[in-house]
């Protein structure tokens, strides 16, 4: 943060809405998939046709109180379907069918990490179903909206947080963390380009130390990471000046312009909307009971934090690289694959996998599930590099060409010939060899300059095509330069 | 032929007397003719009925067909009928040709029943006189200045008048009861969940039940028997087993509890109408059953918990009435806000407009807690009220309106007046209570209706009490002069 | 409880009802009275009393399996509607 803020607090919380992965909508039978051409899944209750009724999905339950279990919340034993009532094209029945007063999942809580390192509790008020409204498309129509309804009825989880996020950054980590734990329940697929997760934030500032909360602004749907942290920031900024020019801030609905980087007032939604809730006659209320909690107890897989912890004592790893390892369970379950193949080397499978092989898939947008690189192919090479058959740096070289032509380690090293020099005399002959093609920097070193070592490391790697082991070069150079 | 019961047409059929075709040729002429006088029917589906009556008439010849086929009947226009417009007595709905049918009418026509067109009603169900429809005000078969009852007014002059042996209806505060009364024939408003309510277009959602008009309790059991059960499109229909209705008709009343609501005889209730009342109950008093009085010291609030539990839900069941996806739209909306107030404001007629105001107040900020809540509140003390009654008694007894039909436009001046035409039946809705009204004399030439409520699920139980009292008496059997 | 002109002018506008200037007097009275219909509730002691959302009492929401069981019928769906084009339906543009 920039230095005029330390006179303010930042308060902020977030609410998430993830799309739940059924297969079905949550009140009627269409599919959720996505992509299909308009209004190709919006039924007859997905439509509000005059006469339907709701009818819930129970995976869309199932999906809920997984979610409440991993955060650690109460279930509610009883809760309740309300309607939210007002008028827009992408809300056929001219309600939304939500949960108000008695939600699903109550009061609960996810950690998140800091940039120092610690960790910090973040609060979550609540989680609740309800269904999504349809698309509403402005461009190209002549003058007119189009409504394409197969979005509406998919069903949602709305996770509303605490208001104890203090910074952007804080934020972000906790939408990261968020984001995380729904793809590991396998109960959203965390596509933010496709809308299945979005986020809204509710921003506010105070003096520091003070302790009522500001008035707050609401920035909606923001659809990724790194524009969560931007809208904030610009917010803030903008709320602070605002403040200190006399101005008050407005409780009012923004929008963030990615293109220009800032939040603007909606214009149309300020007229405060009265929802009207009252509970959906349609609906009875949900009972959930101790045989269905302990179902989805049961099939909870082991969570990031808990994963986490165990890379941590199992596999020696520091709390940051096991953070990194668990951010998703595909990359977990990866390197798990390559640490047990290459036992007793955790942490190089560690640095691999965070490194030269994350960088990888980063350059051509892949991910670990991709296949480009199985697991088994990767530990082959870790294999080489631990029972010191090639050094970590021409093993680089063998990365390259795996990743290029799909061929597995051992090959790569056969046909290029690539097998480290670890026979002493070998080392020790083009040691010899280097010293005598070069006097004057031999008589330089020594005489003092010791900066010439590496030169020295240097020459050999080059006259041995880098297959020296740079162990025993260290230990035979330093044996013999000096004379 | 048109003199037959549901349930003489439909053993004549099986037994070959006649044919469905000839049936439903007889009884389209009849609505033909009729509806200049009475104006019971909205649609009138001629070709595609008797289409169904040549299909029907291949079944019976061949040994096959439901319990109804070939028998021709008629479907309130709440009620969603694929290919055939469907209104709710509505300009919002004029243009709306649903493309499904609703549960109870695919029931029916599994059936084997054949529809002959879609009746009349007040718009949206909201109403006790049907002078609310959009397709102009129906009449009461006995006497043509009189309103036939609401919202059902279609349904019951249809039948009175013998134009359909029976119709399909809806009743969320007494709409089948009422006009049951006001004509002079026999309706049910089953259990709350007893019958589907998909593609029953809603009004109250908490309170709607489809149900039966005819002209017996023997042809509304009959009638009911093919119409219930469970529905899985329907999250507050109910999964237990139909009894078999028709069976459980000629149970003995020796034994049956009666209870006398003494609120209902301190109310606004007409002398004459009374009269005829306490004649039935002393009837079926000397059939076996013993009476007794009973206090529910809260029913007397049914009609304000009505009035705010009843337009709270419509408010919003309304809502979906937009001008986007069907029904009426105006014409050139200038941007959304206009699309939406002119195509709703056009749609809708004054009653339907009150209503929905009165629900969006009663449940915007500021006054939930003390209308809404309060009301269901008081819904709850009223249902407590029918349970303790039923601890003593089987069938609570009583009127079903205050008075016999009245003309029409006497009581259009005022919404309260009219709302007061529903203070006996009410009651029986906020509590899901399974109740029925049957002819049981005339006061001036107009008809007068006793009602019997049952505790949950005991339409059973009430239908046997009427069908024993129509064994004894022939109240149920007339007809006014023209329709004969 | 007497209704004001704004407040039946406000609660038409929630309801996205148009009325006629002349109409609103009449919508005045008439909500009035029902109002005053409804403040006999006030005299009913409810306390301690929970309120009723649905009438049969104990019963909860049943759920379903989760599986397609509906396919693309837009055209017939469609087939009532005020405006489409390609599919969508059209209203006058929002602006956002």
């Amino acid at each position: 943060m920039s230095t005029g803020e330390s006179a303010w607090e930042t308060v902020i919380g977030l609410e998430i809405h993830a799309q739940l992965a059924t297969r079905s909508k949550i009140f009627s039978g269409a599919a959720t998939a996505y992509g299909a051409p308009p209004n190709a899944q919006a039924s007859l209750v997905d439509l509000g046709f005059p006469g339907v009724l709701p009818v819930l999905n129970g995976e869309a339950v199932r999906m809920a109180v997984r979610f409440g279990l991993a955060i650690g919340a109460r279930i509610a034993r009883h809760s309740v379907f309300a309607r939210k009532n007002y008028f827009y094209p992408d809300l056929p029945k001219g309600y939304q069918i939500s949960q108000y007063e008695l939600p699903i999942v109550a009061q609960g809580a996810l950690d998140i990490v800091l940039e120092d390192g610690s960790t910090k509790r973040i609060g979550i008020t609540r989680a609740h179903l309800e269904e999504d409204a349809g698309k509403s498309l402005h461009e190209g129509l002549g003058g007119f909206t189009g409504v394409d309804l197969n979005r509406a009825g998919t069903p949602l989880i709305e996770i509303v947080s605490e208001p104890d996020l203090r910074s952007a950054k804080e934020a972000v980590a906790y939408m990261k963390k968020v984001h995380t734990l729904v793809r590991y329940l396998e109960i959203c697929d965390g596509n933010m380009q496709e809308g299945s997760f979005r986020c809204d934030a509710n921003v506010s500032v105070r003096p520091r130390g003070t302790a009522q909360l500001g008035t707050r602004a609401e920035i909606k749907n923001i659809n990724s990471f790194r524009y969560v942290e931007k809208a904030i920031q610009y917010e803030v900024a903008r709320q602070i000046e605002l403040i200190e020019s006399g101005g008050k801030v407005v409780q009012e609905t923004r929008l963030y312009d990615p293109d220009k980087g800032e939040t603007r007032s909606m214009r149309i939604k300020e007229e405060a909307n009265d929802y009207r809730y009252f509970p959906d006659p349609d609906l009875l209320p949900l009972a959930v009971d101790e045989d269905f909690i302990e179902a989805a107890r049961k099939a909870l897989p082991e969570l990031p934090d808990e994963k986490a912890a165990r890379f941590c004592s199992q596999y020696g790893l520091s709390a940051y690289d096991a953070g990194v390892l668990t951010a998703s369970r595909e990359l977990a379950d990866y390197y798990e694959e390559v640490a047990r193949a290459v036992p007793r080397e955790p942490k190089l499978a560690a640095n691999w996998v965070m490194g030269e092989l994350a960088a990888a898939l980063n350059k051509e947008s892949l991910d670990v599930g991709s296949g480009r690189m199985p697991a088994q192919r990767l530990a082959g090479l870790l294999a080489r590099i631990a029972d010191q058959t090639i050094s970590g740096k021409i093993a680089k070289e063998v990365f390259e060409a795996m990743w290029a032509g799909g061929q597995d380690a051992d090959a790569i090293i056969e046909s290029k010939g690539l097998k480290q020099i670890t026979d002493t005399a070998a080392i020790e002959r083009a040691i010899e060899e280097v010293m005598a093609s070069n006097p004057g920097q031999l008589a330089e070193y020594r005489a003092g300059k010791d900066k010439l070592f590496g030169f020295f490391v240097g020459q050999v790697m080059k006259a041995t095509q880098g297959k020296a082991n740079p162990a025993q070069l260290n230990e035979l150079l330093k044996k013999k330069l000096p004379g | 032929m048109h003199t037959h019961t549901l349930t003489e047409l439909a053993a004549g059929l099986r037994a070959g007397k006649f044919s469905s075709v000839e049936l439903v040729r007889a009884h389209l002429a009849r609505i033909e003719a009729s509806q200049p006088v009475l104006n019971a029917f909205i649609s009138i589906a001629a070709e595609q009925a008797l289409a169904a009556a040549a299909a029907a008439d291949r079944d019976l010849a061949a040994g096959r067909g439901g319990p109804l086929a070939g028998v021709p009947i008629a479907h309130k226009d709440l009620f969603c009928t694929a290919g055939m417009r469907t209104s709710c007595g509505s300009r919002m709905l004029d243009n709306f040709v649903s493309p499904y049918d609703a549960t109870v009418v695919a029931k029916l026509k599994s059936a084997g029943a054949i529809t002959l067109g879609k009746l009349n009603m007040d718009e949206f169900a909201m109403g006790s006189s049907n002078e609310t429809s959009h397709y102009g005000p129906v009449r009461n078969p006995w006497n043509t200045d009189y309103v036939p009852g609401g919202s059902s007014g279609g349904s019951a002059a249809a039948v009175a008048a013998r134009l359909v042996p029976a119709a399909t209806a809806t009743d969320t505060g007494g709409s089948i009861r009422q006009p049951a009364a006001l004509c002079g024939i026999t309706g049910i408003k089953p259990t709350y969940g007893r019958v589907s309510r998909y593609g029953m277009i809603a009004f109250a959602s908490s309170l709607d039940q489809g149900g039966v008009l005819a002209r017996s309790a023997q042809d509304a059991a009959l009638m009911l028997r093919e119409m219930a059960g469970f529905d899985p499109r329907d999250s507050t229909s109910v999964d237990t087993p139909v009894p078999d209705y028709v069976a459980a008709l000629d149970a003995p009343l020796a034994g049956v509890r009666i209870g006398i609501i003494r609120e209902f005889l301190d109310q606004g209730l007409d002398p004459e109408n009374e009269r005829r009342i306490r004649e039935a109950l002393s009837l079926l008093e000397r059939l076996g059953a013993s009476l007794r009085e009973v206090s529910l010291p809260n029913l007397p609030l049914s009609v304000p918990v009505y009035y705010v539990v009843a337009p709270a839900e419509c408010s919003s069941n309304l809502a979906r009435y937009d001008g986007v996806r069907f029904g009426h739209r105006c014409q050139d909306p200038r941007d959304l806000q206009d699309l939406y107030r002119r195509s709703r404001g056009e749609g809708f007629g004054a009653e339907v407009k009150r209503r929905i105001m009165t629900g969006t107040y009663v449940l915007s900020a500021g006054y939930y807690d003390a209308y809404y809540l309060k009301a269901q509140r008081v819904r709850q003390l009223i249902a407590a009220d029918f349970r303790r009654a039923f601890e003593e008694v089987d069938v609570l007894a009583g009127p079903t309106t205050p008075t016999a039909a009245f003309p029409l436009g006497a009581k259009t001046a005022d919404p309260i007046t009219m709302y007061l035409n529903d203070i006996y039946t009410i009651g029986a809705n906020l509590a899901g209570l399974p109740a029925l009204s049957a002819p049981c004399g005339f006061v001036h030439g107009l008809p007068v209706g006793l009602q019997l409520v049952g505790p949950h699920f005991a339409e059973a139980r009430i239908l046997n009490v009427a069908h024993r009292y129509q064994r004894e008496t022939d109240w149920h059997l007339r007809t006014p002069e023209r329709f004969a | 409880m007497s209704l004001t002109r704004a407040q039946i002018e406000s609660i038409a506008h929630l309801a996205r009802l148009e009325l006629e200037p002349a109409e609103v007097p009449l919508y005045q009275e008439s909500l009035s009275r029902i109002l005053a219909l409804v403040g006999e509730l006030e005299r009913a002691d409810t306390g301690g009393v929970a309120p009723m959302a649905h009438p049969l009492p104990g019963l909860t929401q049943r759920l379903r399996p989760d599986a397609v069981t509906e396919e693309d019928r837009h055209e017939l769906y469609q087939a009532c509607a005020p405006q489409v084009a390609a599919g969508l339906y059209l209203v006058p543009k929002v602006i956002e």
